[in-house]
């Protein structure tokens, strides 16, 4: 089985002027950094606008990567940066969206979620939905700890806080998805779950 | 405890997180305790489905339009190869001068000679031109950058905390 190049040796290579080799950090983040935009923004090709720009960004700004903290982490730290100036540029609100009209519009929005979906991908859809129900701090929060695999101290770095404010964050970020679940799409998520 | 008590130690268990007692502790309670069970096996449901999820996918030309996006710019040069140390260095002693220098000049203005008190040292503060003192460019200029330097440092702090509290 072949063996997965650490990402310091490619970032490596890309100073040392191997830029080819900056996809290979792009295919292996892409994913990460996408889903932590779209819990920002909420629409697709808006994250995909702030996912391209921070890997521009974090290719201008390589040389700075002093590989005292994961790769991963650092990236993320650009992913929340560049997330924040987004949404202040487009004036979004990132409170939490509680009122039964906005859920029935990012239910709308969500054109991936169908009815004849395979059960994992309804399952999945339907947790994301709830996710975006959450405020981006909460949702981005849920996100780093569970998909992205950073531990607390690490969300503390990215995100500017202590680790212990981070677990308090997390706490209450699980909390308010148990009740968007329940509130909203219970039926969905535990049958599905339950089968 | 409470429920919302219970729920951030089964958390902490779940999460790996919780110390060792802490954890035999949890182990007891969940065989003697059919509320904390009860708990546990809704919490751990939902840890699960989260871990289950997948990760959104962006579309197929994603990598290709960043790889041609890159080709606009380069790699900039490392912050800290042209934030030179020594060139901090010598900001830092260039205040450090000032202050001193400031000193010196505000004891010079003290006429040290023309009071008469038994404790040795005496200062006639009545002799101090502080119109000249506070008037001067320099003192103005300095006690602005401080002013300044200080709002910095200010908001940093309030800043952290706010995150801290939210």
């Amino acid at each position: 089985m072949k063996e997965e190049i650490p990402d310091t040796e490619i970032i490596s290579r890309v100073l040392g002027g191997e830029t080819d080799a900056f996809a290979e950090l792009v295919k292996r983040y892409q994913h990460y950094v996408f889903t932590l935009a779209l819990r920002f923004t909420h629409h697709r090709e808006d994250a995909e606008e702030v996912a391209q720009d921070i890997f521009v960004k974090a290719y201008r700004s390589l040389s700075d990567f002093r590989g005292t903290a994961k790769f991963s982490t650092w990236l993320y730290t650009i992913v929340y940066t560049t997330s924040i100036t987004f949404l202040r540029k487009k004036r979004l609100s990132t409170t939490s969206i509680d009122d039964e009209g906005t859920f029935i519009e990012l239910e709308n929005q969500d054109s991936g979620f169908k009815a004849n979906l395979v059960e994992q991908k309804s399952r999945t859809a339907s947790l994301n939905k709830a996710i975006n129900m959450l405020s981006a701090d909460d949702a981005q929060i849920i996100t780093l700890f569970y998909k992205a695999e950073q531990s607390l101290e690490e969300i503390g770095r990215i995100l500017g806080l202590e680790p212990n404010t981070v677990k308090v964050r997390l706490h209450r970020a699980r909390q308010r998805l148990k009740e968007k679940i329940e509130k909203h799409l219970r039926h969905e998520i535990y049958s599905v779950h339950n089968d | 405890m409470d429920t919302r008590q219970i729920e951030e130690k089964l958390w902490e268990y779940i999460d790996g997180i919780s110390n060792k007692v802490e954890r035999l502790d949890i182990e007891v309670l969940l065989e003697t305790k059919p509320e904390w069970k009860l708990k546990y096996d809704e919490l751990l449901q939902l840890h699960q489905m989260i871990h289950s999820t997948e990760l959104e996918e962006p579309s197929m030309r994603f990598t290709q339009n960043v790889m041609e996006e890159i080709t606009k710019y380069h790699v900039a040069p490392a912050t800290r190869t042209y934030l030179n140390k020594k060139i901090i260095y010598g900001i830092g002693g260039f205040f450090v001068a000032m202050i001193v220098g400031l000193l010196i000049y505000s004891f010079a203005q003290l006429d040290l000679s023309s009071g008469n008190t038994s404790s040795g040292i005496s200062i006639n503060f009545s002799k101090i031109e502080w119109n000249k003192l506070w008037n001067n460019g320099y003192t103005n200029i300095f006690m602005m950058i401080n002013v300044v330097l200080a709002l910095m440092l200010l908001d940093k702090y309030l800043d952290k905390r706010k995150r801290n509290e939210a």
